[in-house]
């Protein structure tokens, strides 16, 4: 693949948003999307493990999985690698960190099960990406889920006070949102493609 | 094939075991936090193996703090006052606890961890709540569904408790209930019998605690107790009293009608048993022998569905309409009720009518 890390981390957070585009990570999306603070929380944490773990599972999926030759159980390996990371990071904050921990920390158990986080390690083993093409790509989706988190929390914020049909409260509206949001970023979508 | 198959378990086997073992170690360097202090009270300081939830820290000092959900932060029991060292409030804490509760420190001491020197506030009737391990001593069937369990304690040998509180006891793995339940039930012994423990179990269709008890526990089998619990006690007031309670709810005011028996009183009492039919009487001449032991004490069983058949003399339908008679001043009386939540709630709607003030209805509800 010959884009750029650099091209491909701004794509990553605008043409190919991993929530708006691929809709992955959508549960902790919808449920942590009520107040804008514990969105940011969430979001930051998920833009560490991210980044992180794309590196890491690079590094096992060349380094573990190709030379063992069992690829083909690399989904398995993701999520021991991606929940083994997140658990030591857990450790880790509460530890060192105790202000970190209460604001961050309880987000982490709640990552493990994102679907955004493995997602990104599968698009880039498909995708073919080198290392720094893989940390560029971990972060850049990070980022970019923040955004989408950020900007529903604020609407959500502002339908508080707003009449919304019965029928349509709480996940119903925040899809529909979420909808009109994918469809603005789609909007971008010319500029690079990173498929 | 087969070697391939074998060769990529062992594989991912390896991979497992190296994130284990990584984390194993972290495990013991990052959650080592050394000794910490728990100050209850302002009076006693325990130290502690820091890192753990408070409640299994005292847990482990044998200050056992009531929990029904085995400290999952579901049932929201563990509460305790935590005046310093117990961090900021977590978001598995906030929707179980009042915004009065909040304000004055209350935590749930399963969520908070010990990782550094914590005071806390506790009532001082906790410090009395122990593990027991006791002998089934005697087993009475009283009904065709109820049986009185008599406990010998073994270790400690003594329990002191107030009469009306409850214990907790542990079932063991039977037929195909391979986890163990904690249910509570109340003392139906006198306090001053402070080496036997009386329960008195009903046996509830699929109900997991009381099928064991009725049809498993044998006769010299140990068991697990912890308590006693409840703030469901005789007042000591001179206040009149009416009991009202059916079924296994009679243990308590058993309990409360011996100790009387042996402290004395001239309080004038009524007790209302409420059962559908003859069938479900039991202790009948028992409860009539405390009318004579006690100064002012009525036993007034009352039958819901008696059958013509059972030549019944006594009194029918539900208790409520009989309340009248027993109350010569409803501001000077006090009640106290053991049964179902529909049982309670009816009794008390009636009780409040009649003139009681509803702070004086006390009552142990089989929630």
């Amino acid at each position: 693949m010959s884009i750029s890390a650099f091209v491909l981390f701004w794509a990553a957070i605008f043409t190919s948003n991993i929530l708006l585009t691929n809709f992955l990570g959508m549960c902790s999306y919808l449920s942590v999307s009520r107040e804008v603070e514990s969105s940011f929380g969430l979001g930051v944490a998920v833009i560490f493990v991210l980044t992180v773990t794309a590196g890491l599972n690079w590094v096992a999926h060349h380094y573990i999985l190709v030379p063992l030759n069992i690829v083909y159980l690399e989904y398995i390996v993701f999520i021991i690698v991606i929940a083994a990371f997140v658990q030591l990071l857990e450790l880790i904050i509460e530890r060192y960190v105790p202000a970190l921990y209460y604001t961050l920390g309880i987000f982490l158990p709640l990552i493990t099960v994102n679907c955004a986080i493995f997602g990104v390690s599968l698009f880039l083993v498909i995708r073919n990406y080198n290392f720094l093409q893989s940390i560029a790509f971990g972060a850049g989706s990070g980022i970019g889920w923040l955004l989408a988190i950020l900007m529903l929390a604020g609407i959500r914020a502002k339908l508080k006070e707003k009449l919304v049909p019965v029928g349509l409260q709480g996940a119903g509206i925040s899809l529909i949102i979420t909808g009109i949001m994918a469809l603005g970023f789609v909007g971008f979508s010319g500029i690079v493609s990173v498929q | 094939m087969a070697l391939r198959i074998i060769y990529d378990i062992l594989a991912l086997t390896g991979v497992c075991a190296a994130f284990a073992v990584l984390l194993v170690i972290a495990q013991k360097f990052l959650s080592n936090y050394g000794e910490m202090k728990i100050n209850i009270n302002g009076k006693r300081d325990l130290t502690v193996k820091g890192g753990n939830s408070l409640l299994s820290s005292l847990g482990d000092q044998q200050i056992f703090i009531p929990s029904a959900c085995g400290g999952r932060g579901s049932c929201g029991a563990c509460k305790c006052k935590v005046t310093e060292g117990g961090g900021p409030l977590l978001p598995t804490e906030k929707p179980l606890l009042s915004k009065a509760e909040l304000a004055d420190g209350i935590r749930l001491s399963c969520q908070v961890k010990v990782k550094s020197d914590i005071s806390i506030v506790i009532p001082e009737s906790i410090f009395n709540i122990r593990k027991y391990k006791a002998r089934v001593a005697e087993i009475i069937d009283y009904t065709y569904d109820t049986k009185g369990i008599t406990f010998e304690l073994l270790e400690p040998s003594k329990i002191d408790f107030k009469a009306g509180q409850y214990v907790q006891i542990e079932t063991k793995p039977y037929a195909k209930m391979k986890q163990k339940v904690v249910r509570a039930y109340s003392i139906s012994s006198k306090p001053e019998d402070e080496k036997t423990l009386q329960l008195i179990i009903r046996l509830v269709p699929e109900g997991i605690c009381t099928t064991w008890v009725h049809n498993y526990l044998q006769l010299g089998e140990e068991v697990n107790l912890t308590g006693p619990y409840g703030d469901f006690y005789l007042r000591d007031t001179n206040a009149d009293v009416i009991f009202v309670a059916g079924g296994s709810g009679k243990a308590p005011i058993k309990s409360m009608l011996e100790h009387l028996e042996v402290v004395g009183t001239d309080r004038k009492m009524t007790y209302f048993f409420g059962a559908r039919t003859t069938k479900d009487l039991y202790l009948t001449e028992y409860m009539q022998h405390f009318e004579k032991a006690l100064p002012d004490f009525t036993y007034v069983p009352v039958l819901s569905h008696a059958t013509p058949e059972e030549n019944w003399q006594g009194k029918t339908g539900f208790v409520m309409p009989f309340f009248k008679d027993a109350i010569r001043d409803p501001k000077n009386t006090e009640a106290y009720l053991c049964g179902s939540p529909g049982m309670i709630a009816a009794v008390t709607k009636s009780l409040v009518e009649h003139g009681l003030a509803a702070d004086k209805i006390y009552y142990d509800s089989f929630g």
